[in-house]
C-alpha cells in the first residue's frame, strides 16, 4: 500500500495509537524473578541482596516476622519502591525497574494491601467495576458504558467473593472480612497474571479464613498467587511451598514441614517469642 | 453517550426544571409588569441576579474538582479573571473610537500610558468568535500546565491548596502592573456594547442574563455527566484513595487533569459572562479572598452535589448583597460566622440537610410499604 493510501484510508488503525502490549513471558517457568535486590531507608536495610523466583501458576506463602521486608517486597514488584540495586523481571521480557504503576498493574500484576482499601463512597458493584480488565486511559473512561457482558462478568466475581446480596450496598458499609474479599474480587476482576496478597485473612474469623483459604487455593493454577501471611494456621492450611524471610534477605524456602523444622527458622521465631 | 445521561436523571431534571422556571419568571416579570408594580423585576435586579448565576456556575466548577476529586482549589478565581479578561479585551476592542481619547485602534489606558501600537496579545480580540475562544482556552491552557506539573509530581492535598493559592496570587500581582497591557490597577472598563447590542440596554442586560441562566445549565450538565460516567467514579476514587486507584491502572495525574481542566474551562466561561453585567474587570478577581469565597459558597451548600453549589453561591451573595447594604462593616463577620456555623453543624452544607430531609421521609414510607406486603 502506499503511504498515500495508507494516510486516507478510513479504516486504518495507525500504529501508534494502539497500545503496546507484548504478552507475559512464561516460555522458561518463573514469572517473577527478583535477584540481588537492595534497598535501605535512611540507612536502614529494609531488602538485602533478596532473590526470589515465582514459577508460573504457583501459590507461593511467603512470612517472616515483623520488619523482615515482606510489604517493602511487594512495593519493589508493584512499581511503588524502587530498589538501590537489583532487577526484578516479570516473566523473562518485562523489566519492571523501567516500569510506573499503572503499567505494572496493566501488565497483570494485581496487588491487595495490607489494609483492606476499597472506594468506601461507591458501592460493591462500582468498586468492581472500576477494577474491570477494560481500557482505562481517560476519554474511553468518561465514555465508557455498561456492557451485558461486563455485568456478567462483575456478577460471577460477586458470587465468588460471596457478595451478591450487597451489590448495591456502600462499600463503607461491609464488615472487615467482607471488605477483605472485596478486594480480592477488584485483584480478579483486573485477571491478573500474577496476585499479591498482602494478609489476607488478618482481623478474620476462623470461618471466613476458611473461605478465603479456599478461594485463593482455587485460583492457583489459572494465577501466580503469592500471599504474604502472619497466620501460621493459615499458611499451613493453603500452602504448597513456602519462603522465610528475615531482615530482608531469605531465610529458608521448602514445603510447611521443611521450614517448620529448620533450626534457623526456629531461632527467628521461636528465639525472640521464648 | 455520558452528556445525555444527566438528561434522563430526575435530580438533573429537577434542577433544570427550577432554574429554566426561574429564568423564564424573571424575565416575564421584568417585561410584562408595569414599572410600578411591586411584582415588577427591574433591570438593575435582572443583572444583579445574572451575576449570581456566573457565580453559581463558578461554584459548579468549584465542586466538580473539589467534591468528585478531592482537589481544594483556592486559586479558582484566576481562571474565572482569565475568562473575564478575554472577554474584557474583546469589548475594549468593540468601543473603537468611542473612547475618551477617540483612538479607533488603542484602548484608553494605553492612550494614556502613551503606547504607540496595540501589543501583540491584544490582536484578534477585535473578532468576537476569536475572543470567544480565547475565553476557554486562556484559563485551559494555564490549568493544563499547572495540572500537568503539580499532579505528575503528585502534589496534592494543602500543598496543591496552597500552590493554587499562590498561582492566584502572582497572576494578581502581575496583573496589577501597567506594563503587563491589562490595564493595570484599573482594569479594562467603559464597554459599549456586545455583538453589535449596546450594553446599557435592559434588552441586553436581560439577554446576557439568559444567556448566563443557559450556561449554567450547560455547565451543570458536563459536569452531571462527568460525575455520572465511569470517569466520574474514578474521580471519587482517586479523591478516597488514590494510591489504590493508580495499582488499579488508572493513570491519576490524567484524570485529575482532564478534571481540572474542564473545571477551568467552565469558570472562565463564568467569567466572561460575568465581564459584561458588572461592566468592569480589574486584578481585584485574582485576590486570593475571592478564591476562598468560593470555596466557602459551595461549602455552605454541600459538597460533591453540584447543585448544593448552585444553592450556597446564591444564598452567599444574596446575604451578602444584602449585609453590605445595611451594615458594610459586619459582612466580613458574617461570613466567616456563618462558615463556622456550617461547618460544626451541617458538616454536609445545605444539600445534605434535604438529602438528610428525603431519607427519613423514605424511612417513614418503608415501613408502611412492608406492612403492605405482609
Amino acid at each position: 500500500m502506499s503511504l498515500f493510501q495508507e494516510l486516507t484510508d478510513r479504516e486504518h488503525v495507525f500504529e501508534f495509537l494502539t497500545q503496546v502490549q507484548s504478552p507475559v513471558d512464561v516460555r522458561h517457568g518463573p514469572i517473577l524473578y527478583l535477584e540481588d535486590v537492595n534497598v535501605s531507608f535512611d540507612g536502614f536495610k529494609a531488602i538485602n541482596n533478596l532473590n526470589l523466583t515465582i514459577d508460573d501458576g504457583e501459590l507461593r506463602c511467603i512470612i517472616g516476622p515483623n520488619g523482615a521486608g515482606k510489604t517493602t517486597m511487594m512495593d519493589i514488584i508493584t512499581g511503588k519502591t524502587r530498589p538501590d540495586t537489583g532487577s526484578v523481571w516479570f516473566g523473562s521480557r518485562h523489566n519492571l525497574l523501567t516500569m510506573n504503576e499503572p503499567d505494572i498493574a496493566s501488565l497483570g500484576i494485581g496487588r491487595k494491601f495490607q489494609k483492606p482499601t476499597v472506594f468506601e463512597a461507591l458501592t460493591v458493584f462500582e468498586n468492581l467495576e472500576l477494577a474491570m480488565a477494560t481500557d482505562k486511559r481517560v476519554f474511553p473512561t468518561l465514555t465508557a458504558v455498561m456492557k451485558a457482558e461486563y455485568r456478567d462478568r462483575i456478577d460471577e466475581v460477586l458470587e465468588m467473593i460471596g457478595l451478591e446480596a450487597l451489590r448495591d450496598r456502600l462499600a463503607g458499609i461491609l464488615s472487615h472480612g467482607q471488605k477483605q474479599w472485596l478486594e480480592i474480587g477488584m485483584l480478579l476482576m483486573q485477571k491478573p497474571r500474577l496476585l499479591l496478597v498482602d494478609e489476607p485473612v488478618a482481623g478474620m474469623t476462623e470461618q471466613e479464613m476458611e473461605r478465603t483459604a479456599e478461594l485463593l487455593t482455587s485460583l492457583a493454577g489459572k494465577q501466580s498467587v503469592v500471599v504474604v501471611e502472619h497466620d501460621m494456621g493459615f499458611v499451613r492450611s493453603i500452602a504448597r511451598k513456602v519462603t522465610v524471610l528475615h531482615q530482608g534477605s531469605v531465610l529458608a524456602e521448602g514445603s510447611m514441614d521443611q521450614v517448620s523444622n529448620d533450626p534457623e527458622v526456629i531461632k527467628v521465631y521461636l528465639g525472640e517469642e521464648a | 453517550m455520558w452528556l445525555t445521561r444527566p438528561l434522563q436523571e430526575r435530580s438533573t431534571q429537577i434542577f433544570l426544571g427550577v432554574l429554566f422556571s426561574a429564568v423564564v419568571l424573571v424575565t416575564f416579570l421584568h417585561l410584562f409588569m408595569p414599572q410600578d408594580s411591586a411584582l415588577h423585576v427591574s433591570a438593575f435586579t435582572v443583572t444583579l441576579l445574572g451575576k449570581y448565576l456566573c457565580y453559581a456556575l463558578l461554584a459548579v466548577a468549584v465542586d466538580l474538582v473539589w467534591g468528585y476529586l478531592g482537589i481544594l482549589s483556592l486559586g479558582h478565581g484566576a481562571f474565572f479573571a482569565l475568562g473575564g479578561y478575554a472577554m474584557g479585551m474583546y469589548l475594549m476592542r468593540q468601543i473603537g473610537d468611542r473612547g475618551v481619547y477617540g483612538d479607533p485602534i488603542l484602548p484608553d489606558f494605553m492612550v494614556f500610558l502613551n503606547w504607540q501600537e496595540l501589543p501583540w496579545f491584544w490582536h484578534g480580540f477585535d473578532m468576537a468568535w476569536f475572543a470567544f475562544i480565547m475565553v476557554l482556552l486562556a484559563p485551559g491552557l494555564l490549568a493544563l500546565v499547572f495540572g500537568f506539573l503539580a499532579f505528575r509530581s503528585r502534589v496534592t492535598g494543602v500543598y496543591l491548596s496552597i500552590i493554587t493559592q499562590a498561582l492566584t496570587f502572582a497572576l494578581m500581582l502581575a496583573f496589577f502592573r501597567n506594563e503587563m497591557g491589562f490595564g493595570g490597577n484599573n482594569g479594562l472598563t467603559d464597554f459599549k456594547d456586545i455583538l453589535g447590542f449596546n450594553l446599557r440596554t435592559d434588552a441586553t442586560r436581560l439577554g446576557l442574563f439568559i444567556a448566563t441562566g443557559i450556561a449554567l445549565a450547560i455547565g451543570y450538565v458536563i459536569c452531571r455527566g462527568i460525575v455520572t460516567s465511569k470517569l466520574g467514579r474514578v474521580s471519587v476514587a482517586c479523591r478516597d484513595a488514590e494510591a489504590r486507584t493508580r495499582f488499579l491502572g488508572y493513570r491519576v495525574e490524567r484524570v485529575q487533569l482532564f478534571v481540572f481542566v474542564v473545571s477551568a474551562m467552565l469558570a472562565g466561561v463564568a467569567g466572561a459572562l460575568y465581564v459584561p453585567q458588572v461592566g468592569i474587570i480589574n486584578p481585584s478577581e485574582f485576590s486570593p479572598l475571592f478564591s476562598i469565597e468560593i470555596v466557602v459558597w459551595v461549602a455552605l451548600g454541600g459538597r460533591a452535589t453540584l447543585y448544593g453549589a448552585v444553592i450556597g453561591a446564591i444564598l452567599v451573595n444574596y446575604a451578602k448583597t444584602v449585609f453590605t447594604g445595611i451594615m458594610p462593616d459586619a459582612w466580613l463577620f458574617a461570613l466567616g460566622g456563618l462558615f463556622v456555623l456550617v461547618t460544626v453543624f451541617l458538616p454536609k452544607g445545605i444539600a445534605g440537610l434535604l438529602q438528610k430531609r428525603r431519607k427519613a421521609r423514605e424511612d417513614d414510607d418503608t415501613p408502611t410499604a412492608q406492612e403492605a406486603t405482609v
